[in-house]
């Protein structure tokens, strides 16, 4: 099975003001295209070829640069569209990992906080998670294309701190970009679809 | 009290004041100490068409200064970090405490690559090397196209953020790399960086987004080759 390009599930302009169209055009017509075929080349030949996305991104983890490389942010953007919808962000989640959150992480407030605080102490390019791990629910920060997958964890939430995320409509304002992401974009739904699949 | 400790005295004085009265003034007054963001050579529109004016704007003020900042923090409970050359505490970054090493290592080298990444660019630049830098590099690299060659193939190379560079390494030979974040050939025992170019995004996106081979391609139009000379000379003395 070979590596593709997955469609928004939105329009390209349906994330602004705080994901611009041009944004977006780049981000996943470009950047997420590349990772894509440069995965797809990668691939071919390789002790992985025919695996499914997670196995390649896990068996590939310290063997493979490469095809880790890319087959990570393929995984990672694949994810991170359907980590956002237009309308999204805020504190209203479906009630039981709303409950999850507050039981591992004190509060709702308390999670943003730290989500944000990875987010901003992510030196270079890297993305911020929130991720189960050993049954509960933990903040996370990785570097590149890594993830909490290659961890010993499941990733529910990513944020993508490169900066081909956020300069053009936020410059070097990380935290804005980060502060934005939570309270206008994250599709709680799909948060909690991943949180129930990680628990199974 | 001599007369610079009175001079010191009425600054800090007002310094505290400032921030009691205007909350506006606290990022400069925290700001204050041994690290100060040094001037470009040049205006920020000077290496256009190459690099844009708003580009060079931002990164100097923003991402440079960002380091300047917590450079200054720092220092406050490491009193050499101001006190001794950059140099040499980024060869020697096992000599900072482990709490602090990171903070440092990515500070002071942020600083350090971006002193000398602005130093290294010139209006008009481009050419090409000549004197004992070129004869080295004929020598040792194959000439300057492969050197090109594999400087760009370095930057390009470079998965996320970091920079590629032409060094002189602990064998005075020159050496072509990259590095990731805000490391350089320093930290790894090299004498010391003779060229060095900056992949982070922040360094072209504005301008290129996603082309990063266009940024390397155009950057080389900006290289001060007087300036890779006297840096190839000292790291070699
Ligand atoms: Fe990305
Ligand atoms: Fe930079």
């Amino acid at each position: 099975m070979s590596f593709s390009l997955p469609d928004l599930p939105y329009a390209h302009d349906a994330l602004a003001p705080h994901m611009s169209r041009e944004t977006l055009e780049y981000h996943h017509d470009k950047h997420h295209l590349a990772y894509v075929n440069n995965g797809n080349n990668l691939l071919k030949g390789s002790e992985w070829e025919g695996k499914s996305l997670e196995d390649v991104v896990k068996g590939s983890f310290g063997k493979n640069a490469g095809l880790f490389n890319n087959s990570g942010q393929h995984y990672n953007h694949n994810h991170f569209w359907k980590w956002m919808k237009p309308g999204g962000g805020g504190d209203k989640m479906p009630g039981d990992l709303e409950k999850k959150i507050v039981a591992d992480l004190g509060s709702v407030a308390k999670m943003k906080e730290d989500f944000i605080q990875a987010g901003v102490t992510q030196f270079g390019s890297g993305w911020c998670w929130l991720a189960v791990k050993d049954g509960k629910i933990a903040v996370m920060k990785t570097a590149n294309g890594e993830s909490p997958l290659v961890q010993g964890a499941k990733p529910i939430l990513g944020c993508d701190v490169w900066e081909h995320s956020y300069y053009i409509d936020y410059r070097n304002r990380r935290p804005d970009y980060l502060k934005a992401f939570l309270d206008h974009l994250v599709n709680w739904d799909y948060v909690a679809q991943m949180h129930a699949d990680a628990a199974k | 009290m001599n007369r610079r400790e009175s001079l010191k005295l009425i600054i800090g004085i007002a310094t505290v004041s400032a921030t009691a009265t205007f909350g506006r003034t606290r990022a400069f007054a925290q700001a204050a100490g041994p690290f100060t963001l040094p001037p470009l050579g040049y205006a920020y529109s000077a290496l256009e068409p190459n690099i844009d004016t708003m580009t060079m704007t931002i990164h100097h003020q923003r991402h440079h200064s960002g380091f300047i900042a917590n450079l200054n923090n720092l220092a406050k409970t490491i009193p050499d970090l101001g006190a001794k050359p950059a140099e040499s505490i980024l060869a020697n970054l096992s000599g900072v405490a482990e709490a602090q090493r990171m903070a440092v290592r990515n500070n002071l080298g942020g600083h350090w690559n971006h002193a000398f990444f602005w130093d290294l660019m010139t209006p008009g630049g481009g050419k090409e090397p000549d004197g004992p830098l070129k004869a080295a590099i004929d020598a040792q690299l194959g000439g300057f196209a492969a050197v090109k060659d594999q400087v760009t193939a370095a930057g390009a190379g470079r998965f996320g953020s970091g920079w590629a560079w032409l060094f002189v390494n602990k064998d005075k030979k020159l050496q072509i790399g990259n590095t990731p974040y805000q490391d350089n050939p320093l930290m790894d025992g090299g004498r010391g960086a003779v060229i060095g170019v900056d992949v982070w995004e922040h360094a072209y996106y504005l301008k290129y987004q996603n082309r990063r081979g266009d940024y390397l391609a155009a950057w080389w139009n900006t290289v001060n080759w007087d300036k890779a000379a006297s840096n190839f000379a000292k790291a070699m003395a």
